[in-house]
Parts: structure tokens; sequence; C-alpha cells
């Protein structure tokens, strides 16, 4: 099951729904009861269109008020590949739920409208992207047959998105340029005939040709423990299995590994998967890990290889994404969630707000609001083990939780250990 | 030695890591049930995770009823196969103490009244955390479906402040009362759920496979004939029919396709090629547009 994970950005009405739906029809994903379901809503509601947006916008009150408040995921697939796609809200009131979309997905689709060019929505999503580090990031600027199919429109945005590209920190980004109609369906699965002077692929064929391994970038091991197996059966009865997902490489029977944060050093004995076992295991599998030493190991702990051990440290400089709406506060506490480890963080100081336009950033503010990005630094009650975000991503990112409302309130993003 | 290398099955991984995550941030977790195609792989994954250990948490059945009997044995079987703790609760016993009413008519179902024998199983227990089956791909509102949702002590779902769930880091933290309902293959389709169980060789149910029914046509879907909990009027005409159920759910609701796959092979290759999606069977989800938003909020599954 190779499956390509797909996030959509954009500002409202520039039709992000409409795409999907173009997409979902065009490759004949659309079973006929749904079908036969948008045609009937769409000529009840006496509209001159198939509206797409219809199959996505499954809630009450998006359906009522013609908006995408949270993220739909959306499956699909072609002869060559599966995809899953996040189609977020533009409204810069839900930008939370399009970093929630946008967290897992491998690439990313910004659309533009070619009648508005770029808008502020479009400077915080492609912030967004490049917080994220998505690598390939398409650029669909939509709705070409209402500016008369311009070359002239398309360059002026296409300019105007790799200037931003020249002030992002984020270099190693894959840029793809499609003018399209998503709601006529030009550049979309099948070549448009009404732009000749585009001599790139459809959208379609990009997205088929991306390869779900390819767009993550090298780091080295992490094996977080998420919990210890031990069976106490007659059969397993001294077996003592540290179950986990691998992230960023491969592991092998035999490494020698550092247990942290005890820092003790052992080899992998034996790799599980259900009843077979296998000599080495694949970033991304979820496996269990046997040591050679009886060690002790517990949830959070973390397997790596030795000499390649993250930085253990109670404080921590990062970049975060606000999601709540009670400000962030310098002084406040909060419970910080690295990966599956859990520990208590005080915000020591909030540096500064970041301007998603990169125009620049604003010193020593007082508070960070609901989906507002800035600095910050943190100290943790215990230790935890980290990479910077662009080392590593998911060793290198975190969640704040409200410990009065339990919600999720923030996410960050490691730049340095202090 | 086996020398060979486990690659990355990106699905099943992530459902595994899911259900390791539950366990370690629940005091009480519990599998919901239904004897279903989902629930049945669920059983597979939670086996995987915790292997050579046992499954770590009970199996619940919320039983309408009105249940095919294949679906019955079959799960008695598999819950004593696996040595865990099975759990029934009857819809039945809310009608009786009154708790709810029973529907009448061309339409009736059992369906929506489970909710109300699960939030009382939950209450009862003191389930903090429920795995289910649901996925993303099956209606649109499900759709919107978070992988940890949060649901109150009334069991409601409150879809418009849903909290962010990013990268796979997954907030477990709730108030008493509260629950979490758990969705570990919500990035499943249906065809990936039976393509997994062709290549794990899982058993399944044989109402899932090609086969004779008396059965009778209503609103262009093919409804069971043999069972009296389904409504037909007189004029309705019982034929034979070699049919296959896409979904098990209760009786009175669910429809059942023509199909000659009588097995897991010909099932991958009837649903790659299916003009209808697998809701497209289930009556209940066509009574509004918001059908299922709406028993989501109220507690449903």
């Amino acid at each position: 099951m190779n499956v390509l994970k797909i996030a959509t950005a954009g500002s409202v009405d520039d039709g992000k729904s409409t795409l999907i739906g173009r997409l979902l029809y065009d490759t004949k994903s659309l079973t006929d009861d749904k079908l036969e379901a948008i045609e009937e809503k769409s000529k009840q509601r006496g509209f001159d269109y198939l509206d797409f947006s219809l199959a996505t916008d499954g809630l009450v009150a998006e359906r009522e008020q013609g908006i995408t408040i949270d993220v739909a995921h959306i499956y699909f697939s072609t002869r060559k590949k599966s995809f899953i796609i996040a189609d977020t809200p533009g409204h810069i009131e839900y930008t939370r739920n399009m970093v929630t979309g946008a967290s897992t997905a491998q690439a990313s689709i910004v659309l533009i409208d070619a009648r508005n060019g770029v808008v502020e929505q479009t400077y915080r999503h492609f912030f967004i992207n490049n917080l994220l580090r998505i690598k390939d990031v398409v650029i669909a600027i939509n709705k070409m047959d209402l500016v008369d199919f311009s070359e002239e429109k398309y360059n002026i945005i296409k300019g105007e998105i790799e200037y931003l590209a020249s002030k992002s920190e984020y270099k190693n980004q894959n840029l793809t340029f499609i003018p399209l109609s998503a709601l006529q369906g030009d550049n979309v699965v099948s070549t448009s005939e009404n732009m000749p002077w585009y001599k790139g692929e459809t959208l379609m064929h990009h997205l088929e040709r991306l390869d779900a391994e390819d767009v993550q970038e090298e780091t080295q091991v992490r094996f977080p423990v998420q919990t210890v197996i031990r069976p106490k059966t007659e059969e397993y009865h001294d077996f003592r299995g540290y179950a986990g997902k691998i992230y960023g490489g491969d592991l092998e029977i035999g490494d020698e590994v550092s247990v942290l944060p005890s820092q003790t050093k052992s080899k992998i004995k034996s790799i599980h998967f259900f009843n077979e076992e296998f000599a080495k295991a694949k970033s991304g599998s979820s496996v269990t890990i046997t040591l050679e030493d009886n060690v002790n190991v517990s949830r959070g702990d973390m397997l790596v290889k030795v000499a390649e051990e993250p930085t253990i440290t109670k404080q921590i400089n990062a970049t975060i994404c606000w999601m709540d709406k009670e400000p962030l506060q310098a002084s406040q506490k909060y419970y910080i969630k690295h990966g599956v480890n859990d520990a208590q963080a005080k915000i020591t100081q909030l540096n500064t707000i970041i301007k998603t336009d990169f125009s620049g950033k604003i010193e020593n503010p007082s508070a960070l609001e609901l989906n507002q990005i800035g600095d910050i630094q943190l100290k943790l009650s215990k230790p935890l083990l980290v990479d910077a975000y662009n080392q590593n991503k998911s060793n290198g990112s975190f969640i704040l939780i409200n410990p009065k409302t339990n919600n999720t309130v923030g996410v960050g993003f490691i730049k340095s250990p202090l | 030695m086996n020398q060979r290398t486990i690659q990355v099955d990106a699905l099943e991984s992530e459902a595994i890591f899911i259900f390791r995550e539950v366990v370690a941030q629940f005091e009480k977790p519990v599998l919901l049930f239904s004897g279903g195609k989902d629930s049945i792989t669920l059983v597979r994954l939670a086996q995987k995770a915790f292997y050579p250990a046992k499954i770590p948490f009970p199996l619940m059945h919320i039983d309408t009823g009105h249940n095919f009997p294949e679906t019955i044995e079959f799960r008695d079987r598999l819950t004593q196969e696996l040595g865990v703790e099975l759990i029934v609760r009857n819809v039945q016993d809310n009608i009786d103490n009154g708790t709810v009413k029973e529907e009448t008519g061309r339409y009736a179902s059992r369906n929506m009244l489970q909710t109300e024998t699960l939030l009382d199983a939950i209450e009862e227990f003191g389930f903090d955390a429920c795995i289910g089956g649901a996925r993303r791909d099956e209606e649109k509102a499900r759709a919107k479906e978070r992988i940890f949702s949060v649901r109150d002590d009334f069991g409601q779902w409150d879809e418009k402040n849903q909290r962010p769930e990013v990268f796979d880091m997954l907030n477990g933290k709730i108030d008493l009362g509260q629950n979490v309902r758990v969705f570990p293959i919500s990035n499943w389709t249906e065809l990936d759920v039976w393509s997994y169980i062709k290549k794990e060789n899982i058993e399944i149910p044989s109402i899932y496979f090609a086969h004779k029914r008396n059965t009778f046509l209503r609103d262009g879907l093919i409804w069971s004939a043999d069972d009296a909990v389904v409504f037909r009027d007189e004029e309705e005409e019982v034929v034979e029919r070699m049919v296959r159920f896409r979904t098990v759910g209760d009786m009175s609701c669910t429809a059942a396709v023509l199909s000659h796959a009588v097995d897991i092979a010909k099932v991958v290759e009837e649903i790659r090629d299916s003009s209808i999606s697998e809701r497209g069977a289930r009556i209940d989800d066509k009574r509004s547009e918001a059908a299922m938003e709406k028993r989501k909020q109220q507690g449903y599954f």
C-alpha cells in the first residue's frame, strides 16, 4: 500500500474543495451514489454546475456557510498510486486545522485564485508549509479560465512566490507551478488545450510521480519506546520486548544501541513483528525489539544507534504555532508531549512573533494569539531527548497541552536545545 | 535466523502505533466489536500490537438483537480462540426498561438505539477509551473525525471544536467522565481493509460471501426476506437471489448486493470495480444529508 498524503491549502473561495472534487471526478473515484447526491443537491440549490464541495464539506455548519471548517480526509486511488488528501480550511480563524491537516502530509498543494494573485492567506499557508518543511509544494494557480488563460498573470504570481521562497530558510523545497481550472478540468487530470504555452505536467501526473519514501529527508534512527511487552505466560516467561515505531532510518539485529536517557549500551538481539522475526526493519515500521542485555527500559525511553545520540536537555528554543483562543503568555505552565514522552513545561520567554509574509519579527510581545507563530524558550520538568526539527521531524516536534482544559494548544518545532 | 527485512506498510504500522498509545495512555480501554470486517481487522491489528502478549483489553459487542446469526456465531468463536473477555450488552434491555423507544413502520431500525446502550455500558464499566473500526472514507461526517476523538459525559461529539491532531502525537488527556473514541483504521479505505484480510488470510463471517438468499426489492436496494425483523410490505415480492453483504450492521438497515464473489480474492476484485459506495447499502445514512453527524453528536459511534 504505497500511500501519498497530500494537504491542500489556500484562501477562502479559491476552489480547494472544487479541485478535490475534480480530481475524484476525473479519476472516476466518485461512486455513483455519491455523484447522484451531489447532482441532486446542486440542482436543488439552483447552482449552474456541480458543487463538488458537497462531497468534502461533511458538517452541517460547513454546508450552511459554504466554507470548510475542519479537515476532511479524502481517499482515492489511480492505477499507479493511492492518495489521502487532507482538505483543509482557508479561513484564517481555522488555520490550526490547516496545520493539523498539513502536519502529516508528504506533499502540499497551495491554491491561488489567478484573479486575486498572492493574498495574505497565501503568505500564511506558504509559510506554514516551509515551517513544516514539506518538501514538495505545488502552487496551483486556479481559475485560469477567468483570466483568459493568461500566461502573463501566471508569470506574475509565479514570480511573487519565487521571491517568497528566496526569503525562506528552508532551501530543500521543490516548487512546482501548475496553471489550472478546477471547475473546468484544465490541467487537473487532462492536459489543457487552452494553455498551449504551459509545457509542464498536469497536477495528477505530477502527484503520481512523487514517491512517498523519497519525500522524507534522511535522518538518524530514533526508536521511542511506546510500551514494554511482558507476556508473563509459560511460553514467553522471560520475554521483554520494547514496542515502538522506527523513525528516520533502519534498525538491524546486532546494531549497537544506546538506551536513553540512562545511556546504557546494548545490542539488538531480535526484531519481532507479530509471530515472525526479521533481521532488519525499515523506518516507519511498528515493531518490537529485544536487547541482548537485561537493561531497564520504560515508556518514553529511546533506543538510538551509538554515536548518533540526540541531545538530552531540560531547556529548548522553539518556533511555536499557537492554536488556542486563550493566548500564550510567558511564565505559564503547560504539559509538553514530545513523541510518546510527557513532561511539564514552563514558557520562560516569548521572544518574537514571526510575520508570515517573511517581512520580519515583532520583538518581545506580551502574548501570542490564536494562529500566530512565534519563537519561545521552554524549561522542562525532566530531560527530554530531542533533535532540531530540521534534523529530525518526528523527534524535533512537540505539542503543548493546557493542563486546565486538556486541549492541545500549540505545536512546536525545536530550533535548538539550550 | 530469518534474513528478511520488514518493509513499511504505512497503514498497518500507523494502526499498531495507535493501539499501543491507547494502552499506554488510558486506564480502561475497550474494543467495540460488531463482528463485521472492520472490527475483525482491528482485532488482528491489536494482536499484532501486543504479541506475544495477549490483547490487553476486553471486546464489547452492543447487540441490537437484530444481528445476522452467522455474525454472532463467528463472534463467540473468535473471542474464545483469542482468550479475550467478551462483554455483550443488549439494546433489548434498554427497550424493556423504557430508556429507548423501538421504531415502527417501513424504515424501523434499531441502529440508532445502540447509542443509549453503548453510553450505559461505558458508564457501567468506566471505560475511558473505546476503540472502533470507523473509517474516514465511509461517510463525509466520518471524514472529519480525529483519531483520538473526545466525547463528553453525554457521549457528545463537538464537531466544530475538535482538538488539533498534529504529526502522530495523540493527546489522550481527558477529564473524569469524558471518554475518547479511538479510530486506528481511520486512514484505511474499504479496499484497504479487504486487501488486508486477503493478505493476512483472516477468517470472516460467511454472509460477506455470495450465497443464495430470499430477498425483496425496496427503494432500489435488496433486502433479506428470511428475517422477521426486516419490514416488508405484502406486495413486495420475494425472490431468491445470489447476494452478499458488504457491510454487517443491524439487519433492519443493511441491504445486500448482487454478487458472485465466493472468496476473498473475488470480493477484492468486486470492490475495486464497484461504482457504489459501501454506505450506499445502509439505509440509516440516507435519512438526511446529516444523518451520521447527528448520530455522532448524540454519542453514536
